[in-house]
């Protein structure tokens, strides 16, 4: 330990904070309760976390390209709704295909607007919260969506089947993490959506078309909310409309949690995948130890901010902020 | 410069002209689609309007100077959601059982305080961590919402005392007593932003942060105080119309922040800081409630509501950026 100095010790815990606080809570909820650490727990912790954590992965792609998206959740509820409507009526076959078109295309809608107009993501996502919201019940006709047969339908597989002893949603949310993993940090596409988000002007200088990059962080960011979707939508059989309210928020604590920064440019898929199973582990551990689910409300604040005032804490050398 | 001031007076006048579309169209289209009787333009329902308006507005004048100042705050929600439950749970606490009505001042006082407070930690948090205020609320959103539901878990808290839904539901020269609470709020937020250095002050660090500090102004306090402001305003939010309903279950105000945001862009407000008007924004407030109220008139669905205005705050941007470029054509990179 001779050779750490204060300071290194600063840099290690900030850089990898959020990985240490992952195991402390780990530690933490294993002693109190021998049942946490149990794999059936587990596995089912990660699966509950499975539609959140599809869902982060593809908004990770739009908060580092430099924007926001606070849509998704409710056009989860959107797919969740039109894939359940279309089942009965021209069968899952087509259902699916289609309902992933038709999330994609709001996806691309959103896309042009921010990327080609030019528009605040802030403010046209939230102005398309609420307008897919509304599209979602004019839908619907503000009804609740079931499956006519829940029980002879195979497409129940994407959320409750099982392979291989893995439940599907957790397969699907680690090959999507994955491949998108391997294309954020491997790809040339990936490495000119961190250079968009962290200097758009100089990626624009550097020849790199700017537009296309952020729209299509817009399109996987709608890819993904279809999948979540599906896998919502195959668990439950049956759906109100408004299933995915407030997720846009919770898949952002999420990726902030994984230490991606709002301002663009920072951020990986594997760091938003602790993120969202540290929500998902708080929010299972605290329930094992006896308390309500509305005190993970107020655990998550305390460590959201704790998390970033660390990280920005770490790249400007000081604790506190030299604002006067 | 001509068409510099023109864009100026358009997008300032701008709300008002949307206004004044609206009723022309509700009332036009109300002859042909209502069901009811009566013309969309009735006093009585008009009057209904700007009370209905008041809890958003209310909270849409402090959101105003959060947002001139550069920042956001996602938390007004559940600050209203929590002040409502102060409010109507303290009436019933056994240690003001011997003051009778005028425990309502009491409790009035208490819910301000409480909104006040959770408002400061806001801002206190955002000038000693420097995290930006969108993340520090959005924290604290789900933060101050778990606090809502540990209060009283998942039951709704009632408490209805009659000499407070008198005073609620009065009517003084016509108008509700919610609609005069939006009025002195507008009249006071407005005589802050405008005659007071508070609010040049507000205009200056939300242009340029760093010109700001460079002169001298102290803004982190700044921005605190009005966290602080933000946070009473929903808090009152909350008193003017709990006073009424007498009843607040743990979801209510979730969403909110959206509206009063919608609101606050609707005004002209920009998101980047530095520029935005009260008046503008009471503009934007009464938009809204026409459109709710419209929609409605006509028999459109209540759903519809949500995908009209979601669809009309997208064009307010796309109008606004258009009107923006040809004021700064020399600007353009």
């Amino acid at each position: 330990m001779a050779g750490l100095t204060k300071h290194d010790l600063g840099q290690i815990l900030a850089r990898q904070g959020i990985l240490i606080a992952f195991v402390v809570f780990m530690i933490g909820f294993s002693i109190a309760n021998s049942r946490f650490i149990d794999p059936d727990n587990i596995m089912g912790v990660i699966r509950s976390s499975a539609i959140l954590g599809v869902m982060a992965l593809g908004v990770t792609f739009v908060v580092i390209s430099g924007n926001l998206d606070l849509s998704v959740g409710s056009m989860m509820s959107f797919s969740t709704i039109v894939v359940l409507d279309l089942h009965d009526k021209i069968g899952p076959f087509m259902a699916i295909p289609t309902m992933f078109i038709m999330t994609m295309a709001l996806g691309a809608f959103i896309g042009f607007l921010v990327a080609y107009l030019k528009l605040n993501s802030l403010i046209v996502t939230l102005g398309m919260l609420s307008a897919i919201h509304g599209l979602t019940l004019t839908y619907s006709g503000g009804k609740n969506m079931d499956i006519a047969d829940k029980e002879g339908t195979w497409f129940k597989v994407f959320g409750q089947g099982d392979a291989m002893g893995i439940p599907i949603p957790i397969l699907i949310f680690v090959v999507l993490a994955a491949v998108l993993g391997l294309l954020l940090a491997k790809t040339p596409f990936g490495r000119s959506v961190y250079a968009v988000g962290g200097n758009g002007v100089a990626a624009t200088f550097s020849g790199l078309r700017r537009p296309r990059v952020v729209f299509m962080c817009y399109i996987i960011s709608s890819f993904c909310v279809a999948t979540a979707g599906l896998l919502q939508a195959s668990r439950s059989l049956g759906s109100q409309n408004t299933v995915g309210q407030g997720l846009e928020l919770e898949v952002l604590a999420a990726v902030i949690l994984g230490g991606a920064s709002l301002l663009g440019g920072s951020g990986t898929v594997f760091k938003t995948v602790i993120g969202v199973l540290i929500l998902g582990f708080i929010q299972n551990g605290l329930l094992l130890v006896g308390l309500q689910f509305y005190v993970q409300y107020v655990v998550t604040w305390v460590i959201i901010i704790l998390a970033v005032w660390l990280d920005i804490a770490a790249k400007r050398g000081k604790l506190w902020s030299p604002i006067a | 410069m001509k068409s510099g001031t023109l864009s100026t007076l358009l997008s300032r006048g701008a709300i008002w002209g949307f206004i004044v579309l609206e009723l022309i169209f509700f009332t036009v289209a109300g002859e042909f689609f209502s069901l009811s009787e009566k013309a969309f333009m009735d006093v009585d329902n008009m009057l209904l309007l700007f009370k209905q308006s008041a809890p958003i507005g209310i909270i849409a004048m402090g959101m105003t100077i959060i947002m001139v100042n550069g920042n956001i705050d996602l938390s007004v929600g559940a600050i209203y959601a929590l002040c409502a439950i102060v409010l109507l749970d303290s009436m019933t606490w056994p240690m003001f059982a011997g003051l009778g009505d005028m425990v309502i001042p009491v409790s009035w006082a208490l819910a301000l305080i409480v909104g006040v407070a959770l408002g400061a930690l806001n801002g206190f948090i955002v000038w000693k961590t420097g995290v930006d205020a969108f993340i520090v609320t959005l924290g604290s959103m789900l933060g101050y919402r778990g606090l809502v539901f540990m209060y009283n878990g998942e039951q709704p808290t009632s408490h209805l005392n009659w000499t407070l839904v008198d005073f609620a539901e009065a009517q003084f020269l016509g108008l509700h007593t919610p609609t005069w609470f939006l009025l002195v709020v507008t009249v006071v937020i407005w005589f802050i932003m405008n005659k007071t250095v508070h609010g040049r002050n507000a205009y200056a660090i939300g242009d340029n942060r760093t010109a700001a500090v460079n002169a001298g102004i102290r803004v982190g306090p700044h921005m605190m105080i009005n966290f602080m402001i933000i946070g009473f305003l929903a808090a009152l939010s909350a008193v003017v119309f709990y006073s009424e309903s007498g009843s607040v279950n743990p979801n209510d105000g979730e969403l909110y922040e959206l509206w009063v945001i919608t609101a606050v862009v609707l005004g002209g407000t920009k998101l980047t800081g530095g520029a935005g008007s009260i008046i503008s924004t009471f503009g934007g407030v009464l938009a809204i409630q026409l459109l709710r109220k419209g929609l409605s008139h006509i028999g459109a669905d209540t759903e519809t509501v949500n995908l009209v205005i979601g669809l009309i705050l997208i064009a307010v941007l796309f109008l606004d950026r258009q009107l923006n470029i040809k004021g700064k054509e020399e600007l353009k990179v």
